[in-house]
């Protein structure tokens, strides 16, 4: 099953080599991986999302929170949660394309931040399920290149993660 | 407040965390430190011949003593020197601080000259590692390295200076912290009291209860309880490799060593045991051979003070995560206040089979042959009578290593020193010289063997320098016995590499470092050569036993097969 880990660990250089080096260490796979820094500047916040058997998850959270680094983690995927990525995909758009493309980025909500004569920029968010629509809905023969965030989330309601 | 420079704190702060030795080698990046060294007078620094043998010589002091071990190597080769025995001390969970030099701050990443990514090399082998980026966080660095490396779960910690952090005339007040603050590590104090309880119920209850302890009750320091807990409740007793002397070797109620090359009842017992109670213990895959057959009517109760250990191959049916003497000081106490009592005649009718199993004979069988040849065992059984079974035995890695931990029989924890879980040959030289220079009036041996003994022979040197006259038995028998007797079992006896065709004379060898060397080739000279060189108290002695190359270490577990599925001799099996 998949599953969005998120944690917060100590702002310094070396930490998100730990937690990569765990992953590639331990044979564990890797989906996608967010980070940045939050509101707190010590603290980055870093979200992943991977594949693996119920045990498999147990251990990586596990070996995730005994890295010195890591403060707090939470597997999202456990309980309600608001989970984004964002895309931007270069799609061509010439002749009757044009007016299409348009129509699609519409219905999936996304807004057109670059235009030329022959391409539009859309950019896209919603969970990593639509933007693979969207993609498919658009066609792979008129798409000319996709840049995709990887999965962040949000647990819903009360519950945060913090110190 | 006091000025000091970066190198000036580097040896303060050592000093003041309590260090007494420091083994290492200078370089370039180390001028700094080792200046400010040589003004201090209450750390004694070990110059080593190769940076290997300085990680094992902390590793050994470590295991010997609790207490983290400090190593001071240079930067680029210096520092990946040190990484066989950070890798060591890791996999076994020993406390040590590794100061690691590091080219100035402005070269770094330009591969300047002996330049290393340390941290990035080390990276997957300590628990933790830091840089230092200003010279005025050296002291706080210091201390957390040593309370990292000593609390929770032990491990090596690295702690890498650039050369220009330690520059003698960039002072900085000094002031060493007495706490180390991490708000992202919080060790477990405490085991929790429900799962106590039930654990406490489960081994009461239990028919055919077994108790499996390791490394963990070596290094927690609950022998004690281990023993009282596991007389309390009239428990049959394993202990891993790692775990030798955590329960009296000698005692009834020890099986001896189970696993790999672990005792026929041991292995037995684990394999029909209904609670299987885990202490401390990893469920190495040397331990539990085949995963699929493990233990197949036993419910697991599994002591840790790292929540990943458990359930990792092994699930468990009660996981207590804490400390392993708070928890067994807790099922001890919560044992008396509980009215329930164990079911006598149903203990005593498992320890029937147990015993069965066991015979009257020795724990490990072996055949003694005709005398004409000395048999490695019988080398251990000899060196166990020589030093009265309490001395400091350290190995390396290979038959000679299962050879003393089948036939050395430890009542004492911390007195069994060698490489466990990385399997490091050349560990054991210079572990010994570690516990020697902290226990000099102990006496501490080296069972190695010819191979062995050739990945840190340097050392003689250091011995000589220091004066650290330590024993080293050397079971020669000519080739790499381990992986001889694979070939033997499992490739038709194809020796491929596995001999040495011009192997030094160990006694001009020893003799020529200074030391003493002393050859056996018969077994009437076994014991009274041994005992020669025992009384040799001031001087270091190389014992060259010419042994059996055609012994092999029995039993041996059947690959992917159950705990109980062993070869007892070349041609019996299970």
């Amino acid at each position: 099953m998949r599953h969005i880990i998120s944690l917060l660990m100590e702002n310094e250089p070396g930490a998100l080599s730990r937690v990569i080096g765990l992953f590639s260490q331990r044979n564990y796979n890797i989906e996608s991986l967010t980070v940045a820094a939050t509101e707190d500047p010590t603290l980055s916040r870093l979200t992943l999302t991977t594949i693996g058997k119920e045990e498999v998850i147990e251990q990586i959270t596990k070996n995730l929170n005994k890295l010195i680094e890591v403060v707090k983690l939470v597997d999202l995927s456990e309980s309600a949660h608001i989970e984004r990525e964002l895309m931007l995909v270069k799609i061509k758009a010439s002749g009757a394309q044009r007016a299409e493309v348009k129509r699609t980025a519409d219905i999936f909500r996304g807004q057109i931040v670059d235009v030329t004569p022959s391409i539009y920029t859309v950019q896209l968010a919603g969970t990593t399920d639509k933007l693979d629509s969207f993609i498919q809905a658009v066609g792979a023969a008129s798409i000319v290149e996709v840049v995709r965030s990887g999965v962040t989330g949000i647990a819903r309601g009360d519950k945060v993660l913090s110190l | 407040m006091e000025l000091l420079s970066g190198a000036e704190m580097v040896v303060r702060s050592l000093r003041d965390e309590g260090v007494k030795y420091i083994y290492g080698y200078p370089g370039g990046a180390l001028l700094h430190i080792y200046d400010a060294l040589f003004k201090e007078h209450d750390l004694t620094h070990i110059l080593v011949r190769h940076e290997q043998a300085a990680t094992h010589m902390a590793d050994g002091y470590a295991r010997a003593t609790g207490k983290a071990g400090v190593v001071l190597v240079t930067s680029g080769p210096g520092a990946t020197n040190a990484v066989t025995g950070i890798a060591t001390a890791y996999m076994d969970s020993i406390p040590m601080v590794v100061i690691s030099g590091q080219v100035p701050s402005a070269a770094v990443g330009t591969d300047a000259f002996q330049e290393t990514d340390m941290i990035g090399v080390s990276r997957p082998i300590v628990k933790h590692s830091f840089m230092v980026k200003h010279p005025s966080e050296i002291p706080e660095v210091i201390k957390k390295a040593f309370y990292l490396a000593e609390s929770g779960r032990p491990g090596p910690v690295v702690v890498d200076i650039p050369k220009d952090m330690t520059n003698p005339t960039d002072k900085y007040e000094y002031s060493y912290p007495k706490k180390a603050k991490l708000r992202s590590y919080v060790p477990p104090t405490r085991g929790h009291s429900g799962q106590i309880r039930k654990a406490v119920e489960m081994l009461l209850a239990a028919k055919r209860p077994l108790l499996y302890s390791g490394g963990g009750v070596v290094l927690g320091h609950a022998s004690s309880q281990l023993t009282e807990l596991a007389r309390a409740l009239n428990l049959p007793v394993t202990n891993t490799l790692m775990g030798l002397g955590a329960y009296p070797g000698t005692d009834r109620q020890f099986l001896g060593m189970p696993g790999m090359h672990g005792s026929y009842t041991a292995n037995l017992a684990m394999h029909h045991c209904d609670v299987l109670f885990a202490v401390g213990a990893r469920f190495d895959d040397r331990v539990v051979n085949g995963v699929a057959k493990f233990c197949p009517t036993a419910k697991i109760i599994h002591i840790d003070i790292d929540p990943a250990t458990i359930s990792k191959t092994i699930k468990a049916d009660i996981p207590i995560v804490g400390p392993v003497n708070s928890v067994l000081d807790d099922m001890l106490a919560e044992l008396k206040s509980m009215n329930v009592k164990q079911d006598a005649n149903v203990v005593n009718s498992w320890w029937k089979q147990i015993d069965e199993w066991r015979g009257n004979g020795r724990l490990f069988p072996y055949n003694e042959g005709d005398g004409s040849i000395i048999k490695p065992q019988a080398v251990i059984e000899t060196l166990m009578d020589v030093t009265g079974g309490d001395a400091y035995i350290t190995s390396d890695v290979g038959q000679h290593q299962m050879f003393a931990a089948q036939y050395y029989r430890f009542d004492k924890p911390n007195r069994w020193i060698n490489s466990g879980g990385l399997g490091t040959m050349g560990f054991g030289f210079p572990a010994a010289m570690g516990i020697k220079l902290s226990f000099p009036d102990e006496t501490v041996a080296c069972v190695t063997g010819e191979g062995s003994i050739q990945m840190n022979i340097q050392e003689l040197s250091t011995c000589l320098q220091y004066d650290l006259p330590v024993k080293i038995v050397n079971l020669n028998n000519g080739a790499l016995g381990m992986v001889r007797q694979w070939q033997d079992m499992q490739y038709n006896s194809r020796y491929s590499h596995s001999y040495m065709e011009s192997l030094p004379d160990f006694i001009k060898l020893a003799e020529a470092y200074g030391h003493v060397g002393i050859r056996i080739t018969d077994l009437k000279d076994l014991k009274p050569k041994m005992e020669e060189a025992f009384a040799l108290k001031d001087r270091l002695v190389f014992l060259d036993i010419q042994v059996d190359t055609s012994e092999h270490v029995y039993p041996m577990q059947i690959r992917d097969g159950a705990m109980r599925d062993m070869w007892l001799s070349k041609t019996e099996r299970t």
